[in-house]
Formats: structure tokens, sequence, C-alpha cells
């Protein structure tokens, strides 16, 4: 089991729990969250937790700080922290552990950071309570030399922001000089770089390779295995709050034994698996060398053939558009976007990515109708769309889709299934054909007749989110504008709705304009690539010209910044100073065709 | 596929179909938290507030007395079996009057809440709207209305209209206007700004329709819990109003009227006092207790 894996030093474990069990009173059935998980974490070590939500990954994490929750009972055979049984602890016991010995780094910064306290204070305050420095001296000296530590430029400055006051990146790294402020042996990162964008993703992870370079031990949260690769020594994968794989990273990525965690690994969309059905993914293992690396093959479905892209259905000429920000600062106009160009013909797939604040969503609600630019024409169908009126749109507007990422919030809360897609039905039939429309509709997206009664609020994210691809069908549109519509979905339910999608645009031509920030999922479905950047369009051209030859210094680091999983064990490897003699490669091929 | 050469082992685990995996992997997620257990204040409440109604429509099934007509030789007489809650002066029963009561206390209560609703609701709607100037406007009416303690505001109002049932429900009804057009105004602003309505502009949907589809509606749910929760609170101004003889005149068994006409005998009997100013607090509490619990429960749910 210790191929491959880096020789660490022997020293005592920081953690070492065996059969742990938490459950929550009266909920959940009376069934613990997390059953019988064995744990151990040395110093200068990074395992990571991989599952996705609802799996009991954090709850497992937040255990090792007694903060699972106020009715959370943790049981464990042993459960100990430093050599320090903490079974019996007391609420006052953990707090001295807190800090200390464990740190937590949390998903989103911006909660987690008190608004009324600058970053400086927050930090300094994890020093002076646990009575380290007393002296403000030299309290502020640890306070600055912590948020070096973690990369903040202008420390001296900074400390003296409040965290709405900074940027993504830096407020996530602000979280991690608190955590790390009162030096613990053992920093629990959960999900730290989720909402994060890529290229500041990899600034974060770099921070926290720096911690454990210098010896500290990481339990790293995650649902995203390519960020694990990069950066974890073990990894535990974790499902219904049982551990069904586990080992060194590059075992479990590269040699999964369990079909959950094959499942994980074949269903990230990447260019690898574009014009293949990311769910039907199978996994086989050719034994090159019978020693030691395999690599992995992963045989995907086709999906159907593509129609060819046609007329031109939406023109987007040279659009500008700027915000007046309010007046506290000081009614300072901002451009969002500028001189955007770009069309859209029938059937085809038009990929937008872009960081946040990059004006992706700005151009969307401009293309729908819903914003008007300040220049710049968009025609629908070879006809004004952005400079007639409202009512003159109207009529047309059927023509033109959208699927949101947050499909609750757009359904009317008091609608049923098949009241919500029948309000969006072409032309108006009669009672008895709605009906048969409306099931066929959800056929369609994988839904059943069963579904018809159902309320949005008790589906679960998938299943809601192909009730809105159903909704927009049901116009018959020539055009879907799609504003990441899978960014909020669990990585295999992902995979299925980005399989509808292709499958349902294959079969019905319809043309796609597909918002998002994940690049592999752009390399996966888009015939052509817009990169966005500061409101401009500074690439576009076919997926595989952009994303595989990028000729702009900023598509370069963005797509160097996107984690990958081979990449990931590579770079790691190297760090390790493992030689491979044959690094392990992924073969990917699609059968039939 | 080629045969499997001696060289290369397959363990290929096909996935399951996509529909398998919908089930395999998403819980559905909990509706509301714990739907079984109910706190037993309200159940006690929802009793009470059953059997105030069930007072107010059919009140001769709960006592034999006549409310209006009493026997002076057995005036004054303490609680006991007999007579429930006592007599009053005139030797009336002091249980069948507040049983009685509680007709005048409801109807106004009610009354007052459905015009404070009625009109509250148009002008709370008016200011949720996108246009600046009416929302100003009517904003402004409802600080003015507001800025008089209800009851003194009821006082003012029922003046000018004259004393009686109907004008004390109207003042009632006009002093609530501003807390229910207050909350209106919100939750319209909420609605209005939501996804499913932008999604309706997409449907193709006019202002108009899509106004009276999507945000009439989910304005209109939060309603009946807002209206409960005031109830309480104006059967208590209208208890108020009629202790000072700005409503129903005696001899009418309304509670104010009641607590009005045992001033006078407190010193040597209490009772005629002290029943219908329970039942008044009762009926406040129950009908509060009510309200919140909706609220609690449904908050969050709406918009």
């Amino acid at each position: 089991m210790s191929i491959g894996q880096p020789t660490l030093p022997q020293k005592a474990p920081l953690v070492e729990i065996e059969g742990l069990n938490v459950g929550f009173a009266g909920a959940n059935g009376g069934r613990p969250v997390v059953i019988d998980i064995d744990l151990t974490i040395h110093p200068g070590e990074c395992v990571a937790l991989v599952g996705e939500s609802g799996s009991g990954k954090s709850v497992t994490a937040r255990s090792l700080l007694n903060l699972a929750g106020e009715r959370a009972s943790t049981r464990a055979r042993r459960f100990e922290i430093k050599g320090r049984d903490v079974r019996g602890y007391r609420e006052a016991d953990w707090r001295n552990l807190r800090g200390t010995v464990t740190g937590l780094v949390m998903q989103d910064a911006l909660v987690s950071l008190d608004p009324l306290r600058t970053i400086g204070q927050e930090v300094g305050e994890v020093i002076s309570s646990h009575k380290i420095l007393t002296d403000p001296g030299s309290i502020r000296e640890r306070t600055l030399d912590t948020l070096r530590r973690v990369g903040i430029p202008n420390a001296a400055d900074r400390a003296l922001q409040y965290a709405h006051q900074l940027s993504g990146g830096l407020r996530q790294r602000a979280l991690i000089a608190s955590a790390i402020a009162a030096n613990p042996d053992l920093i629990i990162a959960d999900e730290p770089t989720t909402s994060l964008d890529v290229t500041v993703q990899a600034q974060v992870l770099q921070v926290l390779a720096e911690r454990i370079r210098e010896g500290a031990g990481v339990l790293l949260i995650s649902h995203d295995l390519a960020v694990v690769a990069g950066i974890a020594d073990r990894v535990i994968v974790m499902r219904d709050g049982k551990v069904v794989d586990s080992g060194p990273t590059r075992d479990v990525l590269t040699r999964p034994r369990h079909s959950y965690t094959r499942q994980l690994i074949a269903a990230v969309p990447s260019v690898r698996s574009r014009g293949a059905r990311l769910a039907s993914a199978r996994i086989e293992f050719v034994a090159t060398n019978t020693e030691s690396r395999d690599s992995i093959k992963i045989t995907r479905e086709p999906l159907p053939d593509r129609r060819e892209a046609g007329e031109v259905v939406l023109e987007v000429e040279m659009i500008s558009k700027s915000f007046i920000s309010p007046k506290a600062a000081g009614r300072v106009r901002s451009t969002v976007l500028k001189d955007i160009s770009f069309d859209v013909r029938a059937g085809e797939v038009v990929g937008i990515v872009g960081e946040s604040g990059s004006g992706k969503s700005t151009c969307a609600k401009i293309v729908l109708g819903l914003l008007s630019p300040d220049q710049g024409e968009v025609r629908l169908l070879g006809r004004p769309w952005a400079a007639i009126s409202e009512a003159a749109r109207r009529p047309v507007r059927r023509k033109l889709q959208y699927i949101p990422q947050d499909a609750l919030s757009s359904f009317d809360p008091r609608y049923r299934v098949q009241d919500i897609i029948a309000e969006n039905l072409a032309g108006k039939p009669e009672r008895k054909r709605q009906r048969e429309r409306i099931v066929s509709l959800l056929e369609l997206v994988g839904l059943s007749a069963e579904y018809l009664e159902r309320r949005p609020r008790s589906l679960s994210g998938g299943q809601r989110q192909r009730v809105s691809i159903a909704r927009a069908l049901a116009a018959e549109p020539i055009l879907i504008v799609c504003d990441e519509p899978v960014s909020a979905l669990d990585i295999c339910i992902q995979a299925q709705v980005l399989d509808l999608l292709a499958e349902l645009q294959s079969k019905l031509g319809t043309a796609l304009l597909f918002i998002s920030h994940d690049l592999g999922v752009i390399e996966h479905l888009a015939d052509r690539v817009l990169v966005f950047h500061n409101g401009r369009v500074i690439e576009q051209g076919t997926a595989e010209a952009v994303l595989g030859h990028p000729q702009q210094p900023y598509t370069q680091s963005l797509l160097a910044a996107v984690p990958d999983i081979q990449r990931g064990l590579t770079a790691r490897a190297q760090q390790a100073g493992v030689i491979i003699a044959s690094p392990a490669q992924e073969a990917e091929a699609t059968t039939g065709g | 596929m080629t045969a499997p050469s001696h060289r290369s082992f397959e363990r290929a685990v096909p996935l399951d179909r996509p529909e398998d995996l919908v089930v395999a992997f998403e819980t559905p997620l909990p509706v509301i938290a714990d739907r079984s257990r109910l706190p037993v204040a309200f159940i006690v409440s929802v009793a009470f507030v059953a059997f105030l109604i069930a007072a107010a429509t059919v009140p001769w099934l709960f006592t034999h007395f006549d409310p209006l007509v009493g026997d002076f030789s057995e005036g004054l007489k303490p609680p006991g079996w007999s007579h429930l809650f006592g007599t009053d002066r005139l030797g009336r029963d002091v249980f069948a009057r507040t049983i009685y009561g509680t007709r005048y206390s409801l109807l106004i209560g009610f009354g007052g809440v459905a015009v404070g609703l009625g009109i509250g609701v148009i002008l709370g709607i008016i200011a949720g709207q996108r246009n600046r100037i009416l929302d100003e406007a009517v904003s402004r009416l409802f600080d003015m209305l507001s800025s008089f303690p209800g009851v003194l505001l009821a006082m003012l109002i029922v003046t000018f209209l004259g004393q009686g049932m109907l004008n004390i429900a109207i003042a009632v009804g006009i002093a609530g206007i501003p807390k229910f057009g207050r909350v209106v105004r919100a939750q319209t602003q909420l609605v209005r700004d939501a996804d499913y309505v932008t999604q309706a502009t997409i449907y193709g949907l006019s202002q108009w329709q899509a106004f009276l589809r999507h945000v009439l509606p989910n304005v209109l749910v939060a309603i009946p819990i807002i209206a409960t929760v005031y109830i309480g609170s104006t059967i208590l101004i209208v208890s108020g109003l009629s202790f000072l003889g700005l409503g129903p005149q005696p001899p009418t068994p309304e509670w104010g009227v009641m607590l009005a006409e045992s001033r006078d005998v407190l010193r040597v009997a209490w009772w005629p006092g002290v029943f219908p100013g329970l039942a008044i607090t009762a009926t406040v509490i129950a009908f509060s207790m009510v309200g919140n619990f909706l609220q609690k429960k449904f908050e969050g749910r709406v918009a």
C-alpha cells in the first residue's frame, strides 16, 4: 500500500481516530451521519476527505474541533489529538486545543471574518487570546508576520482593512492567517477554495502547501479530486457517512478500487471527454507494467452525432455597458462590458469563460433582453433585439430561453412541476394534449409523469435542474442561454446534467450560449469559446484553438491554474523526489463511433 | 474491443444508468424540519380560538341564561354553582354575558382587521412597485398614520364617524393600515425582484400578466399570517374603545362595556370586572400565539 507514498518522518501522529461515529439526535432517522471512520494525520502530511454534499466529510472534520454541532453525539473507540485522549474533554478543554493545536479555515471568508474588525485585529486576537504573546508591540509584529506568511502583500496596510474591502483571494488568505496565527499543528481546511476563481484558488493552495512543508498537518475537505491530487498525501473518499476508498493519493486516483471513486474520476469533464457521455464512463486498468504504474483507460459512450451549425441566430455587435456605483463611492462609472462582439449559429454551443467580475452574467442579461446595452446592437434571428421595446420583444421571446444556476429560486414557490412547465409551453394546447406534452418533456429530461404533482422544494438539485431544462425546452427555443447551470451540483450529478444537455442539444439542434467559470465544462461541451476578462473578449475561436493553443497570456495563465488530476499527481511526485519511470498516462477513448 | 491479451487484465466496471444514479446519489431535502411535534401552547391556543368561534356563533349552547335580562334579587352574587362567574349589579349572569360578548369582540376584531388589510394591501402593493414617487407618497402616509398611538387615532376617527359597531371597526382598521401596508410593501419588493418573476419576462409575459400570476399571489400568501398576528391587538384596542364608551352601548354584553359597568361595583364585587378582563387577555394571547407560530413556521417559505 506504500508504493509511491513519500516516506514520512516517523513522528507521532497528530490525530489518531478509530471507529468514529457522529450522530444527531432526532435527525437522519436516528442513523449516525458519520459511521465508523478511521483517520490518522501525521505532521507535515495532508490528508484529504473527498465526497459529495451530505457525505459526512464536514461533520467528520468538525468533530476534530468538537464543532460538529450542538446536538451532535460523538463516539469513538480511539480519539487522540497530539497523543491526548480527548473523549472526556469538556468545552473548556476543547477551547484550549482550538487555535493552538487545531485551526479551522472555512469556505466563505466574508462571513467567517467579523465585519466590524480589521483583519489585523482578527489575527491579533488569536494570538492574544491564547496568551502566546502579551505586549501589544510583539502581538502586532507577530500579526504582520503571519499575514506575510500567507502571502498578503503590504501586510502593514492590509492589516488595517476590513474583510469586505479585500478581494476574495486576500480575504481567504486572511482567514488562513487567523487559523495559523497561533501556530497550530493541524489545519483543518473545509472547502477552502470552493468559491474562488481558479487563479486565486492556485494561490490559496500554494499557501496551504507552504504550511505543510513547514511541518503542519492539514486535513483538507474538498469535492474536487483535481485540487486534492495537487496537494494531498492521502485521500479518504466518503459516501453516506462511510469511507468507501482510502489510501495514498496516487493509488486512489490512478487505481481506484471502489466503483464510486471511479465514477468520481470519470465524471470530471475535460477536453478528453468531448463528444462523449460523462456518466457512462467505464474505467479499465491496462497494466502496461505488471509492477507499478498502471494507466487507467476511461471508456465513454459517444453522444449522438451533431448537426452542422446553421445560419446565425444571435449577433452581438460591439456592446458596452457601464454602471454608476452608489453615491458613497463618489459616483464612479465602472465599465462592465466593453466592445463585445460575437455571434451564435443554429445548433452551435458557444462557451463563455471568465473569472467572477469579468462581465459574463451582464452579457447574458443583455442577450436575454433583461438589460439594455449602452452602446452596440444585439440581433436575434436577423432582427433588432436590444434596441426594440419590451412589447415588441415579447412575441419573439419564446425563441430565446434561459437556464439559471439556481433553479429553485426561478420557480414560483406555489407551483408544481407541471404548472412550471405548462406556463412556458409553446402554443396553448388543450388540457389533455397539454398533459401529454408536459409528460413527454419530463421524459425527455429523464423524469417521469410521477413528477407532475411534485413541488420543486421536494426535488433534489439535479432533478430541479432537469425541470428547469424541461421548462426551457417547452417553449421550443432556438437558443438557450445557460448561466452556470451545473455549478451548484455535485460532480456525479453535474455529469448527468451535462450529458442530458449535450444529448438534447444534438437531438434538437438548439443552440446554447453556455456560461461557466469551469474550463473543464466548457472544454467538454463547447464548439467555440469566448474568454472574458475585465469586460472584454480577449480571445475567441474554436474550443480546440483557444483552450488547446491559447495565444493570450491571460488565457494561458487561466488554463495553467486549472487543477488537473494528472498534472497534480505529477507535480507532487516531482516535489517528493520520486522518480517515475513511466509517468502514468490517462488514455481516454471513445468506443464505437 | 479486442479480446483481452495475457498482458492486460480488464476489470471494467460499468456504471449504472443515469436514472439509477439519480436515486443512488441524491437524497431529496427534507421539506420541513420536525412536523410531528407541535408545541403544547400552540395546541391550547388553537383549541381556545376554536372555542371562541363556537361561542360567537352558537352562544346558547354554552349557557341557558339570557345575557340581557337579569333577576334583581340575584344581584352581585359571587361565583358559584348556579352562576359560574357570579352575577352583576342587575343580576345578569356574568358567564352568559362573557360568552355572548365573544361575538362582538370577534366581529369587530375581524372587521377591523379586514378594513385595515383591505386598504393596507392595496396601498402596500402600490408602494412596492418600482415607481419611486408613489412609494414615497404612500410610505409617508404610513408614517403619518403610525405617528399616532393606535387607540388615540381610532378614538379620533370614532369621534368623527360617531359611535357604533361598524364605525369602531372602520376606526380600528384605519389605525392598522400602516402595520399591514408596510409588511405588504416589503413583501412586494421582495417578490418583485425574485428570479421567478424575471423568468416570467423570459416566458414572454407582459408586466401586468407577470404581476397577476406571480407577484400578487406570492404577496398574498403571507396575509393570513399577518392577519392572525394582528387580530389579538385589534381586539384589545376595540375593548379599550368600548370601555371608554365609544363602541357598542349598554346593555350590549361587549367585554369592554362590561369592564366599564363593573367599575362602580369593583369595591364590593371583583367578578363582573375580572372575568371579561380575563376573556380579553386570553383571547389576545391565543391569537398572538397562533399567529406567531404560523409566522415562524412559514417564514421564508414565501418568495
